[in-house]
């Protein structure tokens, strides 16, 4: 992002039971402790495991958040599921100046092709991250590092505290992870 | 130090319980108000709350269990939803009519059938008449804030009444955002401890709510008329106390950039919030709109809605329930009924949407106030508008 001082709006798209509120969460948390305008949420329902789930989070340096509608038009898309993208269409409203966040183990130019992504796109193989480091494929506080870096939305620092406070005894592990995406992921500019 | 946080708001609910050291909750969980009582249940078994928390069988009990725990004099808590509202219907009356100070959180949802848990104001709306203080919210601040004032309201000699503080269901409930918490120092001087006048003594005891026979019944339901009528001026009081304490202004009713508006939209809720952002877009286009945000709704705030109103030529009131076969939205209806002797009013044009969850976006607010504005100038064989619905 050029502008970090206009309204990032993000929408993360997961399976129930992955995380996708929590990575919204986190982030929100990581932006409102640095005295930014932050909100997130879930898709609201009822929760059902392994069905795709959203959430969204809205930061902005400036100005208060007030819009608390679903964000439609995102800036950014994240992917915490590969086999999301050939079920749901991600890039639905997504700003053509926006950029797509994938966990995939595949190289940028494979799923443009693929799935025809024409914004930014920015590949982790988080599910391996999460695999090494936390011992299990759940890659929700993973991704959050990719996004982080894809966006400078919020700093890695800021992340910390919300990370410690959700996950506890399993907090170092899940900011390593973060970290570990937040430096291997690869930014491919829109073409 | 401020206390800033970025929390879930059903959970900054438990904060704000906590602050205000409620003693008894007795709360039965559903959604979307599953997340305040699972992280009250959770306070009090980690002793950060030192609370009774009775799990009950159902909202029925629920609010029976508040009766009794009201009427020793404990502070007394609990928060529910949608179908479990309606479970609790006649108890609510029973609350209001002995006069015992309850705080309950509703977090707005749908009525079945079919099955909804998703937001609309459809529960608020089958309590209107149940004689609680009903107070709407539209961000996480404004909830925390108002929990606290309704202990204080609910609990004043004057009032002696239960308050309902509504908040739209996910739209409101699930949002994580930034709320302040005062300090508990803070809270124990605006707050002070519940003493509630009449509490049940076993060593005296008395019958409450006993039969009122035709004799009876008619003075007994004129006092509490009365009553919470003049519970606005300690609602006001209250809310300019807390005001001036931590800086953050609450009344009956608000308006947004409503200066010269020749049209006025009306919402309640956390939709004022998106509503605000269309008004923005619409005066950077040139339009004269603001908004007009109803808080209070019992007591309804009749002289403030009448002045926020008059200098508009067309008002359109959103309501997110239906009365079926009826004037469309109730909330309408009523502002209808307390401009309808004034010898100048605005058009009023009724909009019911938002219903089950159904969100309305900023550029649906700017279709709304265009059509409505349209409705007003030409007229329509309608009562109202149902907006966005298929297969009109």
């Amino acid at each position: 992002m050029t502008d970090s001082n206009r309204l990032i709006e993000i929408r993360w798209h997961g399976r129930g039971g992955q995380g996708a509120v929590t990575s919204a969460e986190l982030m929100a948390q990581a932006a409102i402790s640095e005295d930014q305008y932050a909100h997130a949420f879930p898709s609201f329902g009822p929760e059902r495991r392994g069905a795709p789930v959203l959430s969204f989070v809205r930061i902005s340096r400036q100005s208060p958040i007030k819009v608390r509608a679903e964000i439609i038009e995102p800036d950014v898309v994240v992917v915490l599921d590969p086999s999301l993208l050939s079920i749901v269409n991600v890039t639905s409203g997504l700003k053509d100046d926006g950029m797509v966040v994938v966990n995939t183990r595949k190289h940028a130019d494979q799923l443009r092709e693929e799935f025809g992504i024409k914004q930014t796109l920015v590949t982790v193989n988080a599910t391996r991250i999460a695999r090494e480091i936390l011992g299990v494929p759940i890659t929700n506080t993973t991704m959050v590092g990719a996004v982080v870096k894809a966006t400078g939305a919020v700093k890695v620092e800021s992340l910390e505290e919300p990370i410690k406070h959700r996950f506890g005894r399993l907090a170092d592990r899940n900011f390593q992870a973060m970290k570990r995406a937040y430096d291997e992921a690869v930014i491919q500019e829109k073409g | 130090m401020v206390d800033k946080r970025g929390l879930e708001v059903s959970v900054a609910i438990g904060e704000a319980v906590k602050l205000a050291d409620a003693d008894v909750i007795a709360a039965y969980p559903i959604t979307p108000q599953t997340h305040i009582v699972e992280n009250l249940a959770q306070l009090v078994a980690d002793g950060e709350l030192d609370a009774e928390f009775i799990p009950v069988e159902s909202e029925h009990s629920a609010m029976s269990a508040c009766l009794g725990s009201a009427a020793t004099g404990a502070r007394t808590f609990t928060a529910t939803a949608g179908q479990g509202l309606e479970l609790m219907h006649e108890v609510l009356y029973v609350a209001s009519s002995m006069r015992l100070p309850i705080v309950m959180t509703v977090a707005n949802r749908a009525l079945s059938a079919p099955l909804s848990v998703w937001g609309d104001h459809s529960d608020v709306m089958s309590v209107r008449d149940t004689g609680w203080i009903q107070i709407f919210t539209e961000n996480g601040q404004e909830v925390v804030d108002n929990v606290l004032c309704a202990f204080r309201i609910a609990e004043d000699h004057r009032v002696l009444l239960p308050v309902m503080i509504h908040l739209d269901g996910f739209h409101l409930s699930h949002m994580i955002e930034a709320m302040f918490f005062p300090e508990q120092g803070e809270v124990d001087q605006f707050l002070p401890p519940n003493n509630y006048p009449l509490p049940l003594d076993p060593n005296k005891p008395v019958t409450m709510g006993d039969f009122g026979p035709p004799a009876i019944y008619s003075e007994a339901k004129w006092a509490q008329e009365v009553n919470i009528r003049a519970s606005r001026d300690v609602i006001l009081q209250c809310w300019q106390e807390f005001g001036d304490r931590f800086g953050r202004h609450y009344s009956p009713v608000e308006h947004y950039r409503t200066e010269d508006a020749k049209v006025l939209l009306l919402t309640m809720g956390s939709f004022s919030e998106t509503a605000a952002t269309a008004v923005d877009e619409m005066r950077s286009e040139g339009k004269n709109v603001g908004l007009v945000k109803l808080r209070l709704w019992r007591p309804f705030p009749f002289d403030e809605i009448r002045q926020a109103v008059k200098g508009a030529e067309v008002l359109i009131v959103l309501d997110r329930a239906l009365s079926f076969g009826g004037p469309g939205g109730p909330v309408c209806s009523e502002i209808k009924s307390a401009l309808y002797q004034q010898e100048k009013s605005p058009k009023v044009v009724s909009f019911v949407g938002g219903l089950g969850g159904r969100d309305i976006q900023v550029a649906d607010f700017k279709e709304i106030v265009e059509r409505g504005t349209e409705i007003a100038e030409k007229g329509s064989s309608r009562e109202f508008e149902m907006f966005g619905v298929r297969g009109e």
